[in-house]
């Protein structure tokens, strides 16, 4: 089985975000970058469907090269590929059109994003990968079982879940679930001597179209100070909801 | 020209971010002086369909015959509704998020989610939120129509009737893949769209101890939720995870009860209005966050605030 996983590198989930170029693009000083936590339950997945059927994982990021670092990890945690699209993702349509592109280029039998981005947060290349190819494609996926050309797949829902079946090949959308979050790689000492001589190769995109501008970034307004009510005054609580906030 | 807005339907019935997104689409075509297109898919009664009209639906197709998880078709049927449509809104839900992304690459348009606010003009300008809620991005769309997917509870709800025409569509092409059940809890309030949302964290200590978590919940009415870690350890069902790497919150009140505030947990939760903070350690970051709070022990404060809202409720 030939897969692909669509890795985006992200800050790390602690991080505090800021703004440079008059709040137009995103500070990176300081920052350190990891696998989108969504991208590590798709990595893994691929990871346990070749070591159970055999095949090869290529990862592919579109990025500039500050991004490789990140590629590096996924080679070490097991992927045998990495690409790298040289070109800063800014907008959506365009990453997933260079995505699309590689894919009709190399053959894959099952490609794997992550359910949205802790960057971005569009939670649509994906999809637009899937329309781009004509692939189906399942978003949200808590579970999927393979065999021979026949998939099983779970999808969260709003509320629920639903069990899907569909045929290779697909795009699917990871996220917790697929696999569980003890089940998840970490490079070992081994796996990081590998990636040193694993190929990283770098492609030219082959489109400037973008869809978006970014104008600005703002910070979200900061919070007044928090009002402390005693512990053996709760009704004061109550009060407060229902007559100053107005919640309740 | 028009303005074109999903409405998406649960077991033929509508909610309120239905409701939210075709307000939004109203206020929008009133920007653009044109009128809304509400498109419903899968069996949705007509009782049901003519809500649509006091939020400002003047047009309403319904697609009986296609399930909405079924994104190749949905994408289809809509994008051959879409031939007026400029402007194309959706509820930022997961379902949304099969159709939108296919529905954008059809029409050639941007697709922009997570979006908050509404654009003043005919040249498509919105915040969304981004950095898991950390910033606002503002951004425009380059291209001739747009689809804006709207985040719960960012526009409100607001009623404007119209007089509305109902039109029932036989379009049943079928995607490729294939739907064998679903599974869902019945009853329970989405954390996402709810408006009092009540959670908790390791700090309760044993699964046993939500027997109190959810009965707030219940006087409130409010759906319940939990830290990443408490969904890890299986105390609680995952779909309850909230934060930064689960689901993301934005509801008028947020009650964290033994929740640290962890910044990852913060992320995903601090674009409700209104937060409360109860936990026995004074210094712990949610007291940063939070808008009240009462530092005390969970097992004492809760009791005693069950008590206080029964009151207020009879
Ligand atoms: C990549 C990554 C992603 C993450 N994503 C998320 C996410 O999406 N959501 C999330 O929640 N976390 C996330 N985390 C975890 C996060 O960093 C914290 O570890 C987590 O939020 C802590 O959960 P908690 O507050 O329930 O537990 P703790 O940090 O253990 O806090 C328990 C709190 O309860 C208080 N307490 C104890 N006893 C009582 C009592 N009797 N009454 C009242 N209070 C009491 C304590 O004072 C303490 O503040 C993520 C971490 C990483 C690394
Ligand atoms: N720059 C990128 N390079 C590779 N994959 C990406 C990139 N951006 C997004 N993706 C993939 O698409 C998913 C959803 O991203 P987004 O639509 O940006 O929220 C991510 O989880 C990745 O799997």
């Amino acid at each position: 089985m030939n897969i692909l996983v669509c890795i985006s590198s992200v800050p790390d989930t602690t991080s505090k975000i800021n703004f440079t170029d008059n709040n137009t693009k995103f500070d990176s000083n300081g920052i350190q970058f990891v696998i989108n936590p969504y991208d590590e339950f798709g990595l893994t997945k691929a990871m346990m469907i070749k070591e159970s059927t055999g095949g090869k994982v290529t990862i592919i990021t579109v990025g500039n090269a500050t991004v490789e670092p990140v590629m590096r990890k996924t080679l070490a945690i097991g992927a045998d590929y990495a690409v790298r699209v040289n070109m800063s993702a800014i907008d959506s349509f365009s990453t997933a059109t260079e995505i699309a592109n590689y894919i009709q280029e190399n053959n894959f039998d099952l490609i794997i994003a992550g359910r949205e981005s802790s960057d971005y947060n569009g939670g649509v290349v994906p999809g637009m990968i899937a329309e781009i190819l004509g692939l189906p494609f399942v978003n949200a996926c808590i579970d999927m079982e393979i065999d021979g050309d026949d998939v099983k797949l779970i999808r969260e829902i709003d509320g629920g879940k639903e069990m899907i079946s569909v045929n290779l090949p697909i795009i699917i959308g990871s996220q917790k679930g697929l696999v569980e979050e003890s089940e998840l790689r970490i490079p070992n000492m081994r796996g990081i001597m590998q990636s040193r001589s694993k190929p990283l190769t770098v492609i030219e995109p082959i489109s400037t179209m973008l869809h978006t501008n970014t104008i600005s970034f703002d910070k979200p307004e900061e919070k007044g100070i928090c009002k402390l009510v005693d512990a053996d005054n709760v009704s004061e609580l109550v009060n407060l909801l229902q007559n100053e906030a107005k919640v309740i | 020209m028009s303005v074109l807005v999903y409405a998406e339907s649960w077991n033929g019935r509508f909610r309120k971010s239905t409701f939210e997104a075709v307000s939004y689409a109203y206020r929008t075509s009133e920007i653009l002086e044109t009128d809304v297109i509400a498109v419903s898919l899968e069996e949705v009664l007509d009782e049901e369909l003519n809500k649509l009209s006091a939020y400002g639906a003047s047009n309403i197709i319904s697609i009986p015959n296609v399930n909405k998880g079924d994104n190749q078709a949905a994408s289809k049927v809509i994008a051959d509704l879409s031939d007026s449509a400029n402007v194309l809104v959706f509820s930022n839900t997961l379902t949304s998020k099969m159709i939108a992304p296919r529905l954008s690459i059809k029409l050639n348009a941007a697709c922009i989610t997570n979006v908050i606010s509404i654009t003043e003009s005919d040249s498509i300008c919105v915040s969304r939120k981004s950095f898991s809620s950390k910033a606002i991005e503002v951004t425009e769309s380059n291209t001739e129509k747009t689809i804006i997917c709207i985040a719960p509870n960012s526009f409100g709800v607001i009623e404007h009737a119209v007089d509305c025409n109902i039109e029932i569509s036989d379009f049943s092409e079928k995607g490729s893949i294939s739907f064998k059940g679903q599974e869902t809890a019945s009853g329970k309030i989405s954390i996402s769209e709810a408006e009092i949302v009540v959670s908790a964290g390791r700090g309760l200590k044993d699964p046993e101890n939500w027997g109190m978590i959810e009965e707030l919940a219940d006087l409130l009415g409010a759906a319940t939720a939990c830290s990443k870690p408490v969904s890890d350890i299986g105390w609680r069902p995952h779909s309850e995870h909230v934060g930064q790497t689960g689901k993301a919150v934005a509801a008028d009140l947020y009650i964290a009860i033994g929740i640290s505030g962890a910044i990852q947990h913060l992320a995903g939760v601090n674009s409700s209005k209104v937060m409360v903070a109860i936990n026995t350690d004074p210094e712990a970051p949610f007291f940063k966050a939070a808008d009240y709070g009462i530092v005390g022990d969970a097992f004492e404060v809760i009791p005693k605030l069950i008590e206080e809202i029964k009151k207020i409720k009879n």
